[in-house]
């Protein structure tokens, strides 16, 4: 066993938790957000998507994900089961961490992403339906993208990193872009909710959103300057980074709604500081700070025009993935092609804008339109596949009555007592 | 006797109150409920969208009075509620057969 960076290793296990930590906390942002009939059904979805995914994962997902590449488009079959991990080690030399420390940390981008699709297709999925769908998916999409674009093997491993170059540091591509894109085809598939732009379908708890994205900007910390996979300056600049474009884009998303609307929401500058987040995802460890600054003002506006975009051309994306991490995920990975600077890391790139004319512009353009297709495209025949064979939309009586009765036999609040009563 | 009910805006319910005390009534009922009137409901925008929301919030406020009394109360009532813009609500008067104060038992008049 070679010697391990145990800085390192401890930041990337402190990395995983966090991340980790995301999706119970996106549970409670979405579960906010959705009318209080569903609000169970909704959080308990990305539940789901903790214990298949991770099952999954240890079964076959690390080693199709991370496994020697075969031709740059999928791993391989030598770690199934997690064979061949224990005592090993990856990273560069010198800063060499446990295999195992580095699939967890994996494990929980795969979790978090497959469960940013259930806000697509709030209040209207039937449950089993969506369990089997998280298995499916995570296998037919989320492995082969996350091979493409995060297996780096010296040049011969996924071709999105190793091939093509493009630059994506913590998953603008295989978890913002790819959630996106599914997101709009589950959405399409599944339709539009009943009373869908008739009946207002406000957030039934608001501090439980404001939570929600709180518990999320923390863990992005974990998501974004974990992904350095050491613990230096390269984590630090990813780290301050992702808080200035957070930030940045929770204040232009309320700035450009009061103008819109007459009044800033909290749901607009809790959406807004995941809107931030979600641009700098690629980009933290290749934009310097006040880089990270202008993407941040920038996504804040553009994912809060781009929301009210499902209204127009009549598609019911409920929690807005598409608008935001679909959006903000594009506008991350373009921002690299233009304002990346090799002065935040010397293994990036130099953007338009920095004298790297349009090269790096060109790889990231390309790895966008690949994987927003190759995920929409996927994710709408599986989900088709679902519908037409054992069903994805609930029956419209469930929907009205709601889902936490129907699936999970409870109430999400019961202040005055009565289900304990008559 | 009569049975006083009106439909009020919850904004006002205090100011009610206390009109009604300061005319020595002694007792009211309170319950929240949701409604619309001859003007409907209106226009919100929320992120982006336009919703009709129908069913606006309002409390309802039930007072029992001696005939000779439900006059009097009936005009502190729309007073005190009065706002002057769209959704103050509505007030009506109806006929109660008995009235019983269920601790002692006193019934009619003596149970008001």
């Amino acid at each position: 066993m070679q010697a391990i960076n145990s800085g390192d290793t401890a930041w990337v296990l402190a990395s995983a938790a966090l991340v980790l930590f995301m999706t119970p906390g996106l549970a409670i942002f979405y579960g906010g957000m959705v009318r209080v009939k569903s609000a169970l059904n909704m959080m308990m979805m990305s539940f789901a998507a903790m214990g298949i995914t991770t099952i999954i994962w240890v079964l076959y997902g690390y080693s199709l994900a991370f496994g020697k590449s075969n031709g740059g488009l999928i791993g391989s079959l030598d770690h199934i089961g997690l064979a061949s991990t224990l005592d090993q080690v990856t990273g560069a030399e010198g800063h060499q961490i446990p295999v195992l420390a580095f699939a967890m940390f994996q494990l929980t981008f795969a979790i978090i992403t497959v469960a940013l699709l259930s806000g697509a297709i709030a209040d209207r999925a039937k449950y089993g339906s969506w369990v089997l769908f998280v298995a499916v998916w995570i296998t037919l999409v989320y492995i082969p993208v996350a091979h493409w674009a995060f297996a780096a093997q010296n040049g011969e491993g996924g071709w999105i990193i190793d091939k093509l170059k493009a630059l994506d540091f913590a998953g603008g591509t295989v978890v913002e872009i790819n959630s996106g894109a599914a997101a709009l085809a589950l959405a399409l598939v599944l339709g539009k909710r009943d009373g869908f732009k008739r009946d207002p379908m406000r957030p039934h708890n608001m501090p439980l959103v404001l939570l929600g994205a709180g518990m999320l900007w923390f863990g992005w910390f974990g998501f974004n300057a974990g992904s350095a996979l050491s613990a230096g300056s390269l984590a630090a600049t990813a780290m301050i980074n992702t808080q200035i474009a957070t930030a940045a884009a929770a204040m232009t998303w309320v700035a450009y709604e009061k103008k819109r609307d007459g009044k800033a929401t909290t749901l607009g500058v809790a959406s807004g500081a995941i809107a931030g987040a979600v641009a700098i995802t690629p980009a933290c460890g290749y934009l310097n700070p006040l880089g990270a600054l202008i993407l941040g003002l920038i996504a804040g506006v553009a994912s809060s025009w781009a929301v009210t975009r499902k209204y127009k051309f009549g598609y019911d994306d409920s929690l807005d993935v598409v608008g935001v991490h679909g959006v903000g995920g594009i506008l991350g990975m373009l921002a690299i092609g233009l304002i990346a600077t090799v002065t935040a890391n010397e293994a990036g790139a130099n953007g338009l804008f920095n004298g790297g004319g349009t090269t790096q512009l060109t790889r990231q353009v390309i790895a966008i339109v690949v994987v927003a297709l190759f995920s929409f495209a996927a994710t709408w025949l599986i989900a088709t596949a679902i519908q037409k064979t054992i069903g994805f939309r609930v029956y419209r009586d469930d929907e009205l009555t709601g889902l936490d009765t129907t699936f999970h036999a409870e109430s999400a609040y019961d202040i005055t007592g009565n289900s304990n009563r008559y | 006797m009569k049975l006083i009910t009106a439909i009020v805006k919850p904004a006002k319910v205090d100011d009610i109150k206390v009109a009604l005390q300061a005319a020595g009534v002694a007792g009211m009922t309170v319950s929240e409920t949701r409604g619309f009137g001859r003007q409907k409901g209106h226009t919100e925008i929320y992120r982006g969208a336009e919703y009709t929301v129908d069913f606006i919030p309002k409390v309802r406020i039930e007072v029992l009075a001696d005939d000779a009394d439900a006059q009097s109360i009936v005009d502190i009532i729309v007073t005190a509620a009065n706002t002057g813009s769209i959704g103050d609500g509505k007030l009506w008067v109806t006929p109660v057969e008995q009235v019983i104060r269920i601790r002692t038992g006193e019934r009619g008049g003596d149970a008001l």
